[in-house]
């Protein structure tokens, strides 16, 4: 048998989740100038991102993290974390799970989620830090619209479906009870559910 | 580090036990059809039954109540499709009840197969179980009536190894004229099993849990039982399971079974000591564990543990670099993001359930290798810990 097997999820990954960087080691003496928590960890992942900012340049001058999750999860915030250090906010501010999947490796498919949560975390220190410095003009409100009446389904909610692993209406349905009572949404959650798979899952 | 291979994955599938390995080299050549009447059939013909009696001995089963299958899913498979079969002339059509229960910790090829029941207008029961993973009896006798018409209670949890009151569950099923199924491939061949006893009318057996080949499975139907076959086409196994046998599989459970009869016993006894030994270990070592499982009802190698703030799938990964392989009881591993459906019918919150692991022992497991395990584990949990949002130092932030 051979002994160089591969291993899970590529080397880039692995190697990040041996020894991954900028972990925030004392959260309590870290003076940082935006905070930002994703996920939940009844779902299994949670990122914590913390970042200092050079407020004349508007440059990322540290990034520290912490993650409860897989090897994805974590690699994926280790990654993020020394990609944004020296670059400018609004650079930063507009990396799509996309680049962070492809400066991975590439992820399976059922770890997608892992490179939107590392986005969503990074994105929301970076509102934090707007938010206390009177930017607040520059955040980028993730409208959401409901797309089912009945049981109150949003567009973010068929995409966190599509995360998932849902593909099919069925999928959708079973994740978020959308179209169960009226059916009016189904044409339209069709619509949004082949947009979300092209959007995360097409390369 | 380098070079140290522990598994500690035995619930998975095991290893072939040497002799099995050795008999089945030698049986490589006996490629005659069992069903054939010249010489090289009935050469393979004897083989295959010298098996049948082996296995129908070790449970205590008469040889006519050995069905070979393909695994031990599709045993399973079979025992829940009786149920829905369609057709008018079959034994099951005009018995007309509709009432199947299980439980809510099965193997997924139960869970998915009455859910296919459900889907075809069955009535498909889930019981519950206690914090230590046994079913609740009580609910049980509010759920029997003269409806049901199958009881499916696994004998032993493949994630928890909490065993189960077979006998009793039986009995009961059988007095609401219910009949009765075990999923037992976890149980034979680590305790003792006999059908007499349990009284079951169908049991499920797998031969690479038992250090058997893959590809083999035996469902036990006592004799008098009403059958429909699964597999339809051939009078093999009389006409209960059609396909050529699988003859060097039999061959290989056989011998599977004859060394499980000499070693079961005292393996199990080694191995609960060492099991005794782990999570005294774990537990001085390691704060905020909790086990899983029930404390003396259970399979000797079975252990599994969650820990507080650390995720399944990076522990099993870590574990894996050191060198030991372990299961997750998260499932966030093999694809699925939900934690185990096991652990969460025992009550714990779904962020300890993704904390979750498994190891399971085996006849190859020494002393060493739960020592080695106990060196790395304390090492790896602190690491994950350390980078853990779900975790403050020396707090207990995870409610159980």
């Amino acid at each position: 048998m051979s002994q160089n097997k591969e291993w899970v999820y590529s080397e880039k990954i692995k190697d990040h989740f041996i020894h991954p960087r900028n972990i925030l080691e004392d959260e309590a003496s870290y003076k940082y100038d935006g905070k930002g928590i994703v996920g939940n960890i009844k779902c299994g992942d949670q990122m914590m991102m913390v970042i200092k900012v050079d407020k004349e340049k508007n440059i990322i001058t540290d990034c520290k993290w912490k993650t409860y999750g897989c090897a994805s999860a974590i690699a994926s915030t280790s990654l993020l974390s020394e990609i944004v250090i020296g670059m400018s906010l609004d650079k930063a501010y507009h990396i799509s799970p996309k680049d962070i999947a492809k400066e991975l490796g590439g992820l399976p498919e059922h770890k997608i989620h892992c490179s939107v949560l590392g986005d969503k975390a990074l994105r929301s220190a970076i509102d934090d830090y707007y938010m206390k410095n009177g930017m607040r003009d520059k955040i980028q409100k993730e409208k959401s619209k409901i797309v089912c009446q009945c049981m109150n389904v949003t567009d973010h909610d068929i995409e966190n479906a599509v995360l998932e692993g849902a593909r099919t209406l069925l999928e959708l349905q079973e994740h978020t009870k959308l179209g169960t009572v009226c059916g009016q949404c189904k044409d339209e959650a069709e619509k949004l559910l082949k947009n979300y798979v092209e959007k995360h899952f097409n390369k | 580090m380098a070079g140290i291979k522990i598994y500690l994955d035995h619930n998975a599938t095991t290893p072939l036990h040497p002799e099995v390995k050795k008999t089945m080299c030698k049986a490589m050549d006996e490629f005659g059809n069992p069903s054939s009447m010249h010489s090289f059939g009935r050469e393979a013909k004897k083989y295959v039954e010298d098996s049948r009696n082996e296995i129908a001995s070790f449970i205590g089963a008469d040889t006519d109540e050995i069905v070979f299958v393909g695994s031990g899913s599709e045993a399973n498979n079979t025992v829940l499709s009786i149920f829905s079969c369609p057709s008018k002339g079959c034994m099951f059509h005009s018995e007309m009840k509709r009432v199947v229960i299980t439980t809510a910790i099965e193997h997924p090829c139960i869970i998915e197969s009455s859910k296919c029941l459900s889907d075809r207008g069955f009535d498909v029961k889930y019981l519950g179980v206690d914090p230590t993973g046994k079913v609740d009896i009580r609910e049980l006798e509010r759920m029997l009536d003269k409806n049901v018409g199958l009881v499916s209670v696994m004998m032993a949890n493949n994630e928890i190894g909490t065993l189960q009151d077979i006998e009793l569950i039986t009995d009961m099923a059988h007095k609401n004229g219910a009949l009765m199924h075990t999923d037992a491939v976890q149980a034979v061949g680590k305790i003792p099993v006999d059908v007499k006893k349990l009284n079951v009318d169908f049991l499920t057996i797998s031969g690479h849990k038992i250090y058997g080949p893959k590809g083999i499975g035996v469902l036990f139907v006592r004799k008098g039982t009403p059958f429909c076959p699964f597999v339809r086409g051939g009078h093999q196994e009389m006409g209960r399971r059609a396909g050529t046998e699988n003859t060097l599989g039999i061959i290989g459970l056989g011998k599977a079974v004859e060394m499980r009869r000499k070693e079961m016993a005292e393996e199990e006894k080694r191995l609960k000591g060492f099991k005794d030994i782990l999570k005294r270990g774990i537990e001085k070592s390691i704060s905020d564990v909790y086990f899983n499982g029930h404390p003396e009802d259970c399979l000797a190698g079975t252990l599994n543990v969650s820990f507080n703030g650390a995720e399944g799938e990076a522990i099993l990964l870590y574990l894996d670099l050191a060198g030991i392989a372990v299961s997750t009881g998260s499932a966030c591993a093999s694809g699925s993001l939900d934690p185990s459906h096991v652990l969460l019918a025992t009550g714990i919150s779904p962020e300890l359930a993704h904390g979750s692991i498994r190891i399971s022992m085996g006849r190859s497991t020494d002393k060493k290798d739960v020592e080695y395990v106990l060196d790395t584990l304390p090492g790896i949990i602190k690491k994950i810990r350390n980078m853990s949002s779900a975790y403050s130092r020396g707090g207990n932030n995870v409610s159980k």
